[in-house]
């Protein structure tokens, strides 16, 4: 972006205009400037996509199953820049996943939804991720756990559960009524995309336009003069991965309503994918800025790349070294876009 | 970087001073930062095998000049010569090279790290990039034994070591460097008697094999027991150099630091009710090896003032008060009622504001807009059902901005584009917002420029004359005095006086915090 010094200009000038001219001019000059790569780097994928394969990458289907794909990893990354906006790391989302999925799929909960209602796979999904972020914010925040280990022994120790619970074996999902709905469409599109769009819309208001947002900036940017400003910030630091932990859960749901299975084996690597997605989105790792428009371009540009190279028959190894280059050239960009925000 | 024997000082066999050509000649530096002249012409000389002592009040220009000195910053004019020659000192290792060690008040020792490793950090004796640990040992040892402190394991973690310990590590490092001039900031700060007269021991067996030594200390007795000369700095400028260390009388010293040249302007003060109720009332707060039996109480409208060197205890007290650090006695009440002790909320809850000491690193969000850095201790006012009210929030962080007149004007920038001065309207501003009983200021013109000075405090004294009651921190004496209505002189974490502002002065203030020095 090289519009840093107007920049300046914009705000100093916008004083004397009505206050909204002001947020119109200051949206245009950092929000959307700073999307404006990802979405190049987006349509560029796009443009290869159709050069390459045209006739299946273009189509209907094609784009609902790169939406598709995107909507689990999405909800999770959604949860991802909470934390490290707040400052923090978590390392555990995959195993968080596996867990709830696991559990969500046990025999007992299974006959609960079927005698009752699917609402109880829901739920348990949602209460073993949250209650696992708990644990994780608790240790953080109170037992003073640096975030990469305190997550780091969570995603051992959840996966190891999920095992021992599942006894290694794939559990299938046989809630007719819960698959229906989970992995069926609305107005053309799937129910998956739905949820990742009212995630993701939820968490851009909650960020944005809630106290608690504004609090997550404030612990993650400089955690002292949070405090000295009176935030509680163990409590919102809990908070925190408490809301990546019922991320999971959502994001465990989906993933049961798309393979119809539960099994311990679920959300391998996630964590590593979704906190590349918010890197490159745009998300600082050190805290205190983050932005979930760029997640969601984050999540977008990884899985169209899956896509593109999955349409064009390049291996799997293939692509992960395309993510790894791209993550690299986007946390160089982002270094230098901040050393001139620094400097100016 | 050649390892070479380090100087081992032998003892006072060799004499006196070896030369009296200069080894250093600092002309006209003048250092600047946005809004600050921080140097402003400063000279000094030093000769080899003296010990040349550095004095000036806090924010004379001390550090600055050292980290000139040590290469860490570039003088904006100015020349500095080493043996005659002109040299250009772009960076710490070009200083080192140069022969130029610094002890600095901040120990700089990797904690984790062996005495020996941290003796030869950077410069490890080392084959084929292998390290040889068992020279480093053998050299470290011979250098600590030469400082007279041989007993100090060379395999033990420095963390473990006791503070003067460390101090002695950091000298050895700056000795195994082959130094001919070792700059000391404050190093008797954390040490007993007992191991200042070691240092002044080793200090002398340094000078005695032509080292130069550039000490600072506030403390005069010390300078006139191993000072040779003395260079006074006022306002970031010399006023006097190559003083006897010994002879110049100690009032003619205080002069020297006193009696500015850019007189300040103070607001008038206005009349103190006595039947004015005491908002804020401590007592008998401690912390040990902080301060101890502190007790004060402030009426709605008093500014009181609290003088002392750093490290005499001054912002631990407002910190505790504030609740940012628990005390071992004693309690704080507001309005009558106490608030929880080392809990910051009930201070903020109470209607408690702290404007703390390190603005940047413990009270703003530098990438965040000044509106938001106005409102997040009162978010809660903007906010309902936890979804905040845009509009509400910056039209009042807007009229506030406008009446401290935060420029440049516009609430959207970041914190980090403005002044010094304007980032502390705007956190003056963020307790102006939550109506603050009590408002407790920590070096409130840090990094301030003149101008600006005088705005800050006509809106502090017009927050006094609010209702506010105010307790201020500085450095600065003649702030503490001109701004205050009483005056609370701490000294080594006591309070020595507390009386009216206006029935002392900036040199009995001076004398009672370097009390011991005066006769």
């Amino acid at each position: 972006m090289s519009e840093a010094p107007s920049d300046t200009t914009a705000s100093t000038q916008a004083t004397v205009a009505p206050p909204t001219a002001q947020r119109a001019g200051g949206l245009l000059s950092t929000g959307a400037g700073r999307n404006l790569g990802l979405v190049l780097a987006l349509v560029v994928l796009c443009i290869v996509g159709v050069a390459t394969s045209g006739d299946t990458f273009a189509t209907g289907p094609n784009v609902l199953t790169i939406l598709r794909a995107a909507a689990t990893i999405g909800v999770v990354s959604i949860g991802m820049t909470f934390v490290i906006t707040g400052g923090g790391i978590d390392l555990s989302v995959g195993a968080m996943v596996a867990l709830s999925s696991v559990w969500a799929t046990t025999l007992a909960t299974q006959q609960l939804a079927t005698d009752y209602h699917w609402i109880f796979m829901v739920s348990t999904a949602l209460l073993v991720g949250g209650a696992c972020g708990l644990v994780n914010g608790l240790l953080i925040a109170y037992g003073k756990i640096v975030p990469f280990i305190a997550t780091l022994a969570m995603l051992a120790a959840a996966r190891g559960l999920a095992e021992i619970i599942s006894d290694r074996r794939t559990q299938i999902v046989n809630n007719r009524s819960f698959v229906d709905l989970f992995g069926g469409s609305l107005i053309g599109v799937p129910t998956l995309v739905w949820i990742f769009v009212l995630v993701a819309a939820a968490g851009w208001v909650v960020l944005n336009r809630t106290t608690f947002g504004r609090r997550t900036f404030a612990v993650g940017g400089n955690t002292e003069a949070a405090r000295l400003a009176g935030i509680k910030v163990q409590r919102h630091t809990v908070a925190l991965y408490v809301l990546a932990g019922l991320c999971c859960g959502i994001a465990a749901v989906m993933l049961m309503a798309r393979t119809t299975t539960g099994s311990s084996t679920h959300g391998q690597l996630y964590e590593l994918d979704a906190i590349a997605a918010v890197v490159i989105g745009g998300t600082l790792l050190s805290g205190g800025r983050g932005t979930i428009v760029g997640t969601v371009f984050g999540v977008l540009i990884f899985t169209t790349l899956n896509n593109v190279f999955t349409l064009n028959n390049l291996s799997f190894s293939a692509q992960s070294v395309a993510k790894g280059v791209i993550i690299v050239i986007a946390v160089l960009l982002q270094q230098r876009l901040a050393r001139r925000t620094t400097s100016s | 970087m050649t390892p070479s024997t380090p100087p081992a000082p032998a003892g006072r066999e060799s004499g006196a001073v070896l030369t009296e050509s200069a080894l250093l000649t600092m002309t006209g530096i003048v250092k600047e930062f946005p809004g600050v002249r921080a140097l402003d012409g400063v000279d000094l000389d030093v000769r080899a095998g003296e010990v040349h002592c550095l004095l000036g009040q806090n924010g004379a220009g001390k550090s600055t000049l050292i980290r000139v000195l040590t290469g860490a910053h570039q003088p904006d004019a100015g020349t500095i010569r080493i043996n005659g020659d002109e040299v250009q000192l772009n960076t710490p290792t070009a200083a080192i090279q140069r022969g130029i060690a610094a002890i600095y008040q901040e120990l700089d020792l990797v904690p984790g790290l062996s005495v020996a490793e941290n003796i030869f950090l950077g410069h490890e004796p080392a084959r084929f990039g292998f390290s040889r640990r068992h020279e480093a040992a053998a050299r470290a040892r011979e250098i600590l034994r030469g400082l007279g402190h041989g007993e100090i394991p060379v395999r033990r973690e420095v963390g473990s070591l006791p503070a003067a310990g460390q101090q002695v590590v950091s000298m050895a490092r700056a000795l195994s460097r082959d130094a001919r001039l070792i700059v000391m900031d404050e190093p008797s700060a954390v040490l007993d008697p007992e191991e200042v007269a070691n240092l002044f021991r080793v200090i002398r067996g340094l000078t005695a094999q032509g080292v130069a030594v550039v000490y600072i200390s506030h403390r005069l007795e010390e300078i006139r027991e191993i000072g040779d000369r003395v260079t006074v700095l006022k306002d970031g400028a010399t006023v006097a150099t190559g003083l006897d260390a010994r002879e110049t009388p100690t009032k003619e010293l205080i002069r020297l630091m006193t009696g500015r040249s850019i007189e300040y302007v103070f607001p008038p003060r206005a009349e103190i009710l006595t039947t004015a109720p005491v908002v804020l009332e401590v007592t008998d707060l401690s912390r040990p090896g902080e301060f101890a039996g502190i007790s004060f109480s402030v009426r709605a409208g008093e500014i009181l003032g609290f003088a002392g060197l750093v490290g005499s205890g001054r912002s631990e007290v407002l910190e505790t008060v504030y609740g940012a650090r628990k005390p071992a006695t004693g309690s704080v009440r507001v309005d009558g009622t106490a608030l929880r002790p080392g809990w910051v909320q009930s201070a903020v809850k109470a209607g408690v504001g702290l404007a703390p000491e390190e603005r940047k690193s413990q009270a703003l969000l530098l990438d965040e807009a000044v509106y938001k850095n106005i409102t997040v201790s009162s978010m809660q006012r903007f906010a309902s059902g936890g979804f905040l009210n845009n509009h509400a929030e910056r039209a009042a962080a807007v009229q506030l901005a406008e009446s401290l007149d935060v420029r440049p004007p516009g609430v959207d920038q970041p914190v980090r584009n403005l002044s010094g001065g304007n980032q502390q309207k705007v956190v003056l501003a963020r307790w102006l917002l939550r109506d603050c009983r009590v408002l407790l200021l920590d070096e409130p013109t840090r990094g301030v420029d003149v101008g600006a000075r005088s705005e800050i405090y006509a809106l502090v004294r017009k927050l006094a004359a609010s209702g506010v009651a105010i307790v201020l921190v500085s450095s600065e004496v003649e702030e503490v005095l001109g701004l205050a209505d009483r005056v609370v002189v701490l000294r080594e974490g006591r309070a020595v006086h507390t009386g009216p502002a206006q029935e002392i002065d900036e040199h009995q203030v001076l004398d009672l915090v370097m009390e011991g020095s005066s006769v």
